[in-house]
This record gives structure tokens, sequence and C-alpha cells, in this order.
């Protein structure tokens, strides 16, 4: 086909004839646009938690876009300017202050980290009701806890970089961690920090890895996302596969083209989204102290260690479960086994393709085992973030000791619990109000 | 059932709003009263820039409180001549350092620093009970004592205006020995209003982010209709 096409069309140079067939016979422009949005068939019974993988893109663009314009006046500089204030964390001010639009650009970035890890919970919890890692999708699903950990690296490292306190201690809390590992662990946090504390060589380091290394692996892994997905099709809140159904022409008979329905249903997601997003960064940038942590006000100052170091609020789950582990196993100490602990936290989400054994996908045909354990899950979740905000007490680190058990339980138990349930038939077609 | 999970789920969020041990009176001030922030101005570089900097802030920047560059340059002024400068403290670290036990740090954005989880805008209140609660403690090498911030190296800068204040040992309350050229009510306002100048200061252009924060919403406001109808006259022939 592609030779019959370009014998057809070669061109002589002119722009007289039909460009666009010039570039298909040189390129797969028409083909990819139909395979991807004008004949990419997708469920017609999209509700509001499938909002959030299209938002999820949107936000990756502000922070790529708003990233560019700051990296032109931020310095990844600890050493001293004349006024002795960190030249790194006074060139954010010098942004939010002298660059004309500096402070629009900032608070889009900052205000984009948080809302990045909002729409990617949201889009992770509509994975888990609906069932859309289970077979076929298991490989959109790891690619996506791929993305999931990259975001997380690329969150800490650009967190250092406004060179705040807690952007400091926060950092070298982190990187002691790694300590923790026997044998190895303090080589291996010299090598992280490229010195002995937390300075210059650590803020160069991050800036590099938050402005190239983790931004390429993140879009490498966002098209591999998207492609593994268009090759399965997309899942649905009924959790049945479309393609099981298709008309004379091939077509799903449940699918609808992705453009134009889902790309203008996108766009009142979009609108409705930047409204909040609006709402927070004009009225509300620091987030009540969520989003800007107020002691990251202060420049970092390795001499003053703060009373309550604290990350931001979408860490603060696993930090708590770091915490909570309190007791040496195997005369190891109890904060190699707090770091395995909050590993295995994150990285337990790759499993869940396979730990989930329920004979349907979709929480919709679930019964009420499914739906107590993943509200418990939800609310452990909160709390254990919520702890994590918060200075330790003995209260809290018992609360958070049931929540991780609980946290761990709810996976490592799914194979049984997610079988025991009770089932309700899954229908042929599906569903709409 | 569902309303009481939903419930639970947010109880955390509520609790934010505890906060820290000392109470904190209310700033009463704000940053729209031009005139509030013209007298703070004038009393944080005449008071508090004798050892700190707000290094982050230019001369010019007081242009924007309704003063004229030549009225800026004739009474705020004292260390540079030119109106672009930062807003740099005289005194070296090194030497500051020496005298205080610590270098008196940047005050450009500390009203936003000594926010506090779950109440972000809390640092006007630290600063308004801060510079009302120093009181005679002989024994600090400068002196004086704060409520809100204990055995702190900072003199009472202001004590000319407020006069002496004593803790009486029994009722743990300050007590004012020394009247000062202020009456307590005056001297009230004139920390309320240093405070505006404060936060003003940490982020001079908070004002214009809040109303074009109200443009850009209306625009989005318009543009959710426009998009709502558009998917409806799309989806019409969807089932």
């Amino acid at each position: 086909m592609a030779a019959g096409n370009y014998e057809k069309y070669k061109s002589d140079g002119s722009l007289g004839g039909n460009l666009l067939e010039w570039v298909d016979a040189r390129f797969p422009a028409t083909s990819m646009w139909k395979g991807h949005l004008s004949e990419y068939y997708a469920p017609k019974n999209f509700n509001f938690w499938y909002f959030f993988g299209s938002l999820a893109l949107l936000v990756l663009v502000i922070q790529i876009v708003t990233g560019i314009f700051l990296v032109m006046h931020y310095k990844p500089d600890a050493a001293l300017n004349a006024a002795g204030v960190p030249i790194a964390f006074a060139s954010v001010e010098y942004i939010m202050r002298d660059v004309p639009g500096g402070w629009l650009i900032r608070y889009m970035h900052s205000t984009g980290a948080s809302a990045f890890f909002i729409v990617v919970y949201l889009h992770m919890f509509r994975g888990l009701i609906y069932g859309s890692y289970r077979k076929p999708r298991e490989l959109t699903w790891l690619f996506g806890v791929g993305i999931f950990l990259v975001l997380m690296g690329e969150a800490f490292f650009g967190y250092l970089l406004p060179w705040g306190q807690m952007s400091y201690w926060g950092a070298q809390v982190i990187v002691n961690l790694f300590g923790a590992i026997p044998v190895v662990g303090n080589d291996l946090s010299i090598l992280v920090r490229g010195d002995f504390v937390v300075g210059d060589a650590t803020l160069n380091r991050f800036f590099s890895f938050h402005v190239i290394a983790f931004p390429l692996v993140l879009l490498g892994l966002v098209a591999a996302h998207v492609l593994a997905l268009h090759e399965t099709g997309s899942n649905n809140p009924d959790g049945i596969e479309i393609k099981a159904n298709k008309d004379e022409n091939g077509i799903p008979r449940d699918g609808i083209p992705f453009h134009p329905y889902y790309t203008v249903k996108d766009i009142v997601g979009v609108v409705v989204f930047l409204m909040a997003f609006s709402a927070i960064m004009f009225f509300a940038p620091e987030g009540a102290g969520l989003f800007l942590e107020t002691p990251n006000f202060y420049p970092a100052d390795p001499l003053k260690t703060p009373l309550h170091i604290a990350p931001v609020w979408y860490f603060t789950p696993y930090y708590s479960i770091l915490r909570a582990i309190v007791w040496n196993f195997f005369g190891l100490d109890a904060k190699f086994w707090g770091v395995v602990a909050m590993g295995a936290s994150v990285v337990i989400f790759a499993f869940l393709p396979w730990l989930d054994r329920s004979p349907v996908k979709s929480i919709r045909y679930r019964g009420p085992i499914t739906k107590v354990m993943i509200t418990l899950f939800v609310i452990c979740f909160f709390i254990l973030g919520y702890l994590g905000t918060q200075a330790p007490s003995p209260m809290g680190e018992l609360v958070s000791q049931i929540c991780t058990v609980f946290y761990f339980g709810f996976f490592l138990g799914m194979p049984w619990w997610s079988r025991m349930d009770k089932f309700k038939p899954v229908p042929e077609r599906l569903t709409t109000k | 059932m569902k309303k009481l999970l939903i419930s639970l789920l947010f109880a955390p969020l509520m609790a934010f709003a505890a906060g820290a041990n000392i109470h904190l009176d209310k700033w009463p001030g704000s940053v729209k009263d031009q005139a509030a922030l013209q007298n703070g101005a004038k009393l944080f570089v005449n008071y508090c820039m004798n050892c700190h900097g707000a290094s982050f802030m230019r001369y010019k920047n007081l242009l924007e409180l309704g003063l004229t560059e030549q009225q800026v340059k004739d009474n705020l002024m004292f260390t540079s001549d030119k109106i672009g400068d930062l807003m740099m403290v005289a005194a070296r670290h090194d030497e500051q350092k020496k005298w205080f036990g610590a270098t008196p740090p940047d005050l450009t954005i500390v009203a936003r620093a000594r926010g506090e989880l779950g109440n972000a805008g809390a640092g006007a209140d630290w600063l308004y009970t801060y510079l009302r609660t120093f009181y005679q403690d002989d024994n600090r090498p400068s002196g004086w004592n704060n409520v809100a911030f204990a055995a702190v190296g900072m003199p009472h800068v202001l004590w000319e205006l407020q006069g002496t204040q004593v803790m009486n040992p029994e009722t743990h309350k300050l007590e004012l020995a020394v009247p000062g050229k202020m009456a307590p009510a005056e001297y009230d306002k004139a920390v309320s209003d240093l405070v505006s100048f404060m936060v003003w200061m940490g982020e001079p252009g908070q004002e214009y982010r809040r109303t074009l924060g109200w443009f850009v919403l209306a625009f989005l406001g318009v543009l959710f209709v426009l998009a709502y109808a558009l998917k409806k006259e799309y989806w019409k022939d969807i089932h």
C-alpha cells in the first residue's frame, strides 16, 4: 500500500497537490490520527472518574511549560548572596517579584505539583474501583505505576529547588533514610547527596534530575501508558469488554470515536478543573499550608533544624507508614524496616492485577466485602496522610500502625477477600442511565 | 451509610484548624488600607531596617503604596539613593551575629513564613502578637523577653512608643509599668499598620493576583457554558 501511495502522490515539489497525502506517504499522520482519536473507539458510558486521565496529561503539559520558563530565572546555587540569603532561594523570590508574570508561572507550577497528585490519585482510584488493571490491561497499569514512581521522584527533587527550610530538611531526612540500608547505606546516601550533608552539589544534581532526567523518563512512560491502553481499548464503569460485541464493520457496538465525543467532553472537564485550579492559585496559593508549606518561606539553614519536619501532603501517607514501624527485626534497625515498608507501600500497587481474583472487574457487580474494603482503604489512606503532616505522638503512632496493618492487609489479603464476595451478574452490553 | 463514610473521610482535614499553643491576637488590619501601609512602611524603615533587611524588596515597590518617588527618597531611603535598589540593611552580618547572638533574619516574607498548616494567614496574627508582647526581663542579655517568642534575641525596638511592660508573676499577664509615647490603643494601631506593611511586602502583587483571579474565573465560567453546550450538541445522538 505504501508503495502504491508513493507512486500515486509522488510530489514534484510543489504544494499544488494534496499536502496531507504527500505527508501520509512519508509519515503515518492520518493513520495515527485515526488510530488514536477519530477511530479509537471508547466505551460510551465513561463517567466522572474518567476525566482524570486527560487531566493528568493537561497538568503534565502545564508543569513542563511553566517549568521551562521558571528555569530561565531560577538559579540552583546554595551560596549566599550579598544579603546573606542563598541564591537559589533569592532567585525564586526574584521570579515572584521582579520577573513580569513570574508569580503566575511560579504559582502555576507549585499548584500544578499538588494538582498532579490529586488528579493521579483520583485516576488510580478509578482503576481500583472498576478493575481497570485486570487482564488484558496489566501493562497499562504497570506503566502507570511507573509513572507514579517517577512522579514521586520528580516531586521530591523539585521540592529541594526553592531551597527553603522544608526543602532542605525534608531532603536531608529522606536521603538519610538510605543510610538505614545495611552495608551500602552510608555510601549510597553520600552518592545521592554528592556530599556529606545536603549542599550545593545536592541542589545541582537534584536540579538536573528534576529538569532533564525524570521528565524524559516520565514522557516516555506516558507514551507507553497511552499506547498500551489504545492497544487493548479502555475499560469502563461496567468492567465489560466492548470489543466482545462488534458490528459488521468490526466497530464495537458500545464504542464511540474518542474524537469528537470524548474530546468535547474532556474540554468540559478541563474547564471545571481549571476553575478549581484557578481558585486555589489566585486566592489561596499556599493551599492552607499544604501546597506551599509555610516554613519553606524561610531560607534553608543547615544550622537550624526545624522542630517538626513534614513532607508535602502527597507523600505523607507513606511517611506515616515509615514512622509507624518502630520495632527492630532480625537485628536490623527499625528505621530500615520503616524504609522497606514505605517502599513496599508504593510498589505494592504494581501487583494489583495479580492480587485481584474477583470474577468481575467493576465494583458495580461486586458485593459488600469489596465496597467495605475499598472504603476502609481510602479512610486509612486519608488518616495516614493526615498523621504524616503532624508531629509524632503516641496516639498518632498507634493509629498509624493500625492503618499500616490494614493498608498492607488490603493488598495481601486481596487474593482471598476479592474471591469471597457476592457477585451480581454482569450484563452483556454497557449500561447507560 | 454513605454520608457517614464521607464525613469520616474528611474528619482528619477538620483537625488542621488546630494550631500552635500560644494564644495569638487577631491582626485587625488590612492590606487594602493605603494609609496604614504607608504608616507601616515608615515604621518598618525607621525601626526594623536598622538591623533587618527586606532584601527581596526594591524601594520602587513602595511607589505602589501611593507615594511619589520624591517622597520615598526623602522619607524612606536612608541607605541608598537609587530607587531601584534592594532594601538592604546597612549593618554587616558577622557583626550583627556578635551583637545579638544570631543574624537578624530577612523580613521580606516573614509574614508568610510564620503562617501555620491550615491557616496560611496566621503569620500576621503572630507578628501582631509578637510586637505587642515584649516585657522587661533582667535575666536576658538584652533586658527583654517576649511572650510569643520566648528568649528572643531581639530587644524591644519599639519600647519608646509602647513603654515598658512587665510580667506579673502571679497573674502571668503583662502590665504596662512605664507608659511610652503612645497610648496602648495608639500603639496597637501602629503595630497593626506595621504588620499590614509586612503582609503586603510578603507579596506586593497579592491584591492584583486576587483581582486577576476573578477575571479568570469569570472567563472560565463563560467558557464552561460554551463547552457544555458543545458537548450536549455532539452527544445528543448517543444513547
